[in-house]
């Protein structure tokens, strides 16, 4: 890195970074224990306390950032896991985004497919849910055509890196049609009505997981609620603000923030912890958008994941008794450190009759993926869901509920890879519970 | 800065990835738990095994390189902070559980080992370790014997130095020394073992040690006694102790504290107590019981306002939290959080917690106190913001007046955290010139050539507290 390029990061992360959130980490290490890349390897400078004092360094001037430096803040899987065990309630997560945005506005370190791959998907994909839904189109010709089956014979998926040709394996079978174009944008509870709620569909899992989607709204009916899918919600943002893209994950907030004002709900609802997390966040990301303030602090009071609002504003669910299954539930690190619904998926899952829960060892600890964090950083992530499987084993379960895409493809994996063969599945959680209504 | 011959024999001791110097690695290195100290090392070292840190020794001391060893760095005294540079030593690859010998109940372990873990490892075999420092999640066991560590259970059990009965240690020379062993009854010599427990790094590199292990209490009871007056909740105590009851637990937490607490963790405390104290017994279930309905009279007798008995698990839990969520809680109120830590014989404490009131009035500064009381260990807290210099200079004019009070009543300067950088000023005070004569001539003997974690311990002369800028 040139000398100009680092001091204009400097410059840079001394705008950007909350100098109070730096100043109220005592280093006390208390985060030490709860960070995945800490557990990992021991080091350092890999841990919350270490990642804030490089930051604090830079700032103060007592270090240039480096290449090094870049790479640090990259390692973090912004899983917050630091955020609930800090006593000083240091907000790590924004920190972290901070020093991310700064960086994106000055690296030159990004190998190109990275930054390549980001422009196209942060700029010109995800924000666009028309465009999602032709990947997700292309994705359903891919998978249907026979031209997976030839890329997969003929080797061709194999030029991809490794982590995306493990990837691919493991990819669902897109719909090519979303939650809208199956059910409408209005859904009516069933039986009498509890309230009215704003599904938030996500990108991905509208493409990826449209079957959850459409659960989620049927689930929400039956527990009595009318269903609203407002058509101009676009990508929650969260993403991109994990990687520094702040401005674009801003456009996008006030963007969702306005269809479901004008969708008129009780609560917003989301299925995914990862859009979640964000989405209960808003007035944060907003804070400085003083025309946005108010609106944003009335969408983030309003957000619910699924298993919370079913479990605390809805009609019970008429659960049947199933088969009897060993269930265990690998968290959403942002559902449960971010969302603090962590309570919720389980309270659920142990009502189901006939079903035994086995918690997982550390099942709190982020599974690895976190995002896009395992095609940006496949060894870490590697190693972290190599640890996270054989926790997953030793439950000897039927089933690893999730409730976020990411972790629900990252368990996938991690079955594909530890446990080829074996009856164990991973589902989402709004799958495994409609299964049994 | 580090010659290249140096760093050259360093990287062929324990190889390229295990010896560092980028600036990264001495940023993340130049701190510990301690607020506002900050130095950079020269370079920091990770070795693997005792041959490996008795070879690194003979380098620092050929070139007289200043060594700091460390676990986690949660330590409160500045003590892991290498305030003349050299060397930062990380122990955490050294973290295997040797041994645990069912015959002796005694585990051999070595010091990079988290506290936690081999908490965890020796309950699953039935057996206890009762050393309970709050930071044990984190800190390592090597850590805990280098500050002797103490926590909830230290009135009844003891602390760290009661429970290390042998130690392999490497000296400033690179020479490998014994101490002890595994067993119980051992007086030739002096005690090495007990000199080398609390010594803060200054002395050797604690390498391998055998821990003592007891079996774990049958029967376990908790409860909260809730007071008007702070003389009843001392008097308490007092009372408790004298009728020959010893709990296991006896926690004491201020007025203050108890409104921050409460704040926090919605708990439903009584804002209008003078003193809350948190009160455990474990042992055989007859004794527990008999000695918990006595404690409950001993509170009414000293008219406690309310008493709670948790009737499960759950609720128990519910009363320790109160106790635990201390530390966290007051951490929110302001940017920087000093946690100190003054001790007194256990009759002074009401007089002590009435002292350090006076005191924070006086400087006009917040401290918070909770501690165990059972054992006059106090944590006076003072929320602060290092940013106030000049906050900050009455603050550590309190707490220099607070440890002067604290000798004063026959305490001492620090019961669990080790005198490190923070409390050097003051280790005088409670040693006396004698002391610290034979203290520094066994720190000679030890370490000649003052390469091991120098500037602690022993201040220069200033009896104020250091606070050292970045470099």
């Amino acid at each position: 890195m040139s000398n100009a390029t680092a001091k204009s990061l400097q410059e840079s992360l001394k705008l950007k970074l909350d100098y109070d959130q730096l100043t109220n980490c005592m280093r006390c290490g208390f985060c030490l224990p709860a960070c995945p890349t800490f557990k990992e390897t021991g080091v350092e400078a890999e841990s919350p306390r270490g990642r804030i004092s490089l930051m604090k360094a830079a700032v103060d001037g007592i270090m240039e950032p480096n290449v090094r430096f870049e790479e640090q803040m990259g390692h973090c899987l912004g899983c917050r896991a630091c955020e609930p065990a800090c006593p000083a309630d240091v907000k790590y997560g924004q920190l972290i985004e901070q020093a991310r945005d700064a960086i994106e506005d000055h690296t030159t370190q990004h190998r190109t497919w990275v930054k390549g791959v980001r422009k196209i998907v942060f700029g010109q994909l995800f924000p666009h849910q028309n465009r999602m839904k032709l990947l997700g189109k292309g994705l359903r010709f891919y998978q249907k055509s026979g031209a997976q089956t030839l890329a997969r014979k003929t080797g061709v998926v194999g030029l991809f890196s490794k982590q995306m040709s493990a990837m691919e394996r493991i990819l669902p079978e897109a719909a090519g049609k979303g939650v809208v174009d199956q059910l409408g944008t209005r859904v009516p509870a069933i039986g009498e009505k509890v309230g009215t709620v704003g599904m938030f569909r996500g990108c991905l899992m509208d493409v990826l997981f449209t079957e959850t989607n459409r659960k989620t709204v049927q689930l929400l009916a039956k527990a009595g609620f009318d269903v609203v899918i407002p058509e101009a919600q676009n990508c929650c943002g969260a993403l991109h603000a994990h990687s520094g893209e702040m401005d674009q994950a801003k456009q996008l907030a006030r963007h969702n923030i306005r269809a479901f004002q004008e969708a008129g709900v009780d609560y917003i609802v989301s299925n995914a912890g990862g859009c979640g997390a964000i989405l209960v966040e808003y007035d944060h990301l907003l804070h400085d958008d003083a025309q946005w303030q108010e609106q944003a602090k009335w969408f983030a009071s309003r957000v619910k994941d699924i298993s919370t609002i079913l479990l605390e504003k809805g009609r019970p669910l008429p659960f049947t008794e199933g088969p009897g299954v060993r269930i265990t539930y690998q968290d959403s690190c942002h559902l449960r450190n971010v969302m603090k619904a962590g309570e919720s998926p389980r309270k659920l899952l142990k009502q189901m009759p006939g079903a035994t829960f086995v918690e997982m060892k550390d099942a709190g600890s982020c599974c690895g993926s976190a995002g896009i964090y395992n095609l940006t950083q496949p060894d870490m992530a590697n190693t972290i869901l190599d640890h996270k499987m054989d926790h997953a084993k030793a439950t000897e379960a039927h089933y690893i509920v999730t409730s976020n895409p990411g972790c629900l493809l990252q368990m996938k994996l991690g079955i594909d890879k530890h446990a080829p063969g074996s009856p164990m599945q991973a589902v989402h959680i709004v799958d495994f519970l409609y299964e049994r209504v | 800065m580090l010659e290249n011959q140096v760093k050259a024999k360093l990287r062929g001791i324990v190889g390229d990835a295990y010896f560092k110097d980028d600036i990264e690695t001495l940023v993340t290195h130049s701190y510990d738990g301690t607020p506002m100290l900050q130095q950079l090392p020269e370079g920091v070292i990770y070795p693997q095994n005792t041959a490996q840190v008795s070879a690194i020794m003979k380098v620092m001391s050929e070139h007289q390189i200043p060594l700091i060893s460390r676990g986690s760095g949660t330590n409160l005294c500045g003590g892991t902070v290498p305030v003349q540079g050299g060397i930062v030593m990380v122990m955490h690859r050294m973290n295997a559980i040797l041994e645990v010998d069912m015959q002796n109940l005694t585990a051999t372990v070595q010091p990079g080992i988290i506290t936690k873990t081999f908490i965890e490892h020796i309950e699953g075999l039935g057996l206890f370790y009762p050393p309970d420092p709050s930071s044990m999640a984190i800190s390592t066991i090597g850590g805990n014997i280098a500050e002797c560590s103490g926590g909830l259970r230290g009135l009844k059990y003891g602390t760290t130095k009661d429970y290390v009965i042998g130690l392999e240690c490497v000296l400033a020379s690179g020479e490998i020394m014994r101490t002890g062993g595994k067993l119980m009854k051992d007086v030739a010599g002096y005690d090495l073992t007990k000199l080398l427990i609390g010594s803060e790094g200054t002395l050797a590199v604690i390498t391998e040690a055998t821990l003592k292990l007891i079996p774990p209490p049958k029967h376990k009871k908790t409860m909260l006694a809730m007071f008007k007056d702070m003389y009843g909740a001392a008097r308490t105590v007092s009372a408790i102790i004298e009728n020959r009851i010893i709990p296991a637990t006896l926690e004491f937490m201020d007025n203050p504290t108890i409104r921050v607490v409460n704040d926090f963790a919605k708990l439903g405390l009584p804002l209008d107590m003078e003193a809350i104290l948190l009160i455990e017994q474990d042992g055989e279930f007859e004794t527990v019981e008999r000695d918990i309905a006595r404690i409950s009279e001993i509170c009414q007798e000293e008219h406690a306002d309310q008493i709670s008995i948790a009737s499960n698990q759950e609720e128990a839990l519910k009363l320790l939290t109160a106790r635990r969520s201390a530390f966290t809680a007051l951490a929110r109120l302001r940017p920087t959080t000093i946690l100190e830590d003054a001790t007194v014989p256990r009759s002074k404490i009401a007089e002590m917690v009435q002292q350090i009131n006076r005191i924070a009035k006086k400087y006009d500064v917040q401290i918070c106190t909770f501690g165990h009381a059972g054992d006059g260990n106090l944590h006076p807290t003072a929320t602060t913001d290092a940013r106030n210099h000049d906050e900050i200079e009455r603050v550590e004019a309190a707490f220099e007046e607070i440890f002067e009070e604290a000798i004063r009543l026959g305490g001492t300067i620090t019961g669990e955290h080790g005198v490190g950088l923070v409390k050097a000023p003051f280790l005088e005070w409670k040693v006396g010139s004698a002391g610290i004569a034979i203290m520094k001539n066994i720190k000679q003997g030890f370490d000649p050539l003052n390469i091991l974690n120098p500037g602690k311990m022993f201040a220069k002369e200033s009896r104020r507290r250091v606070v050292i800028d970045h470099v």
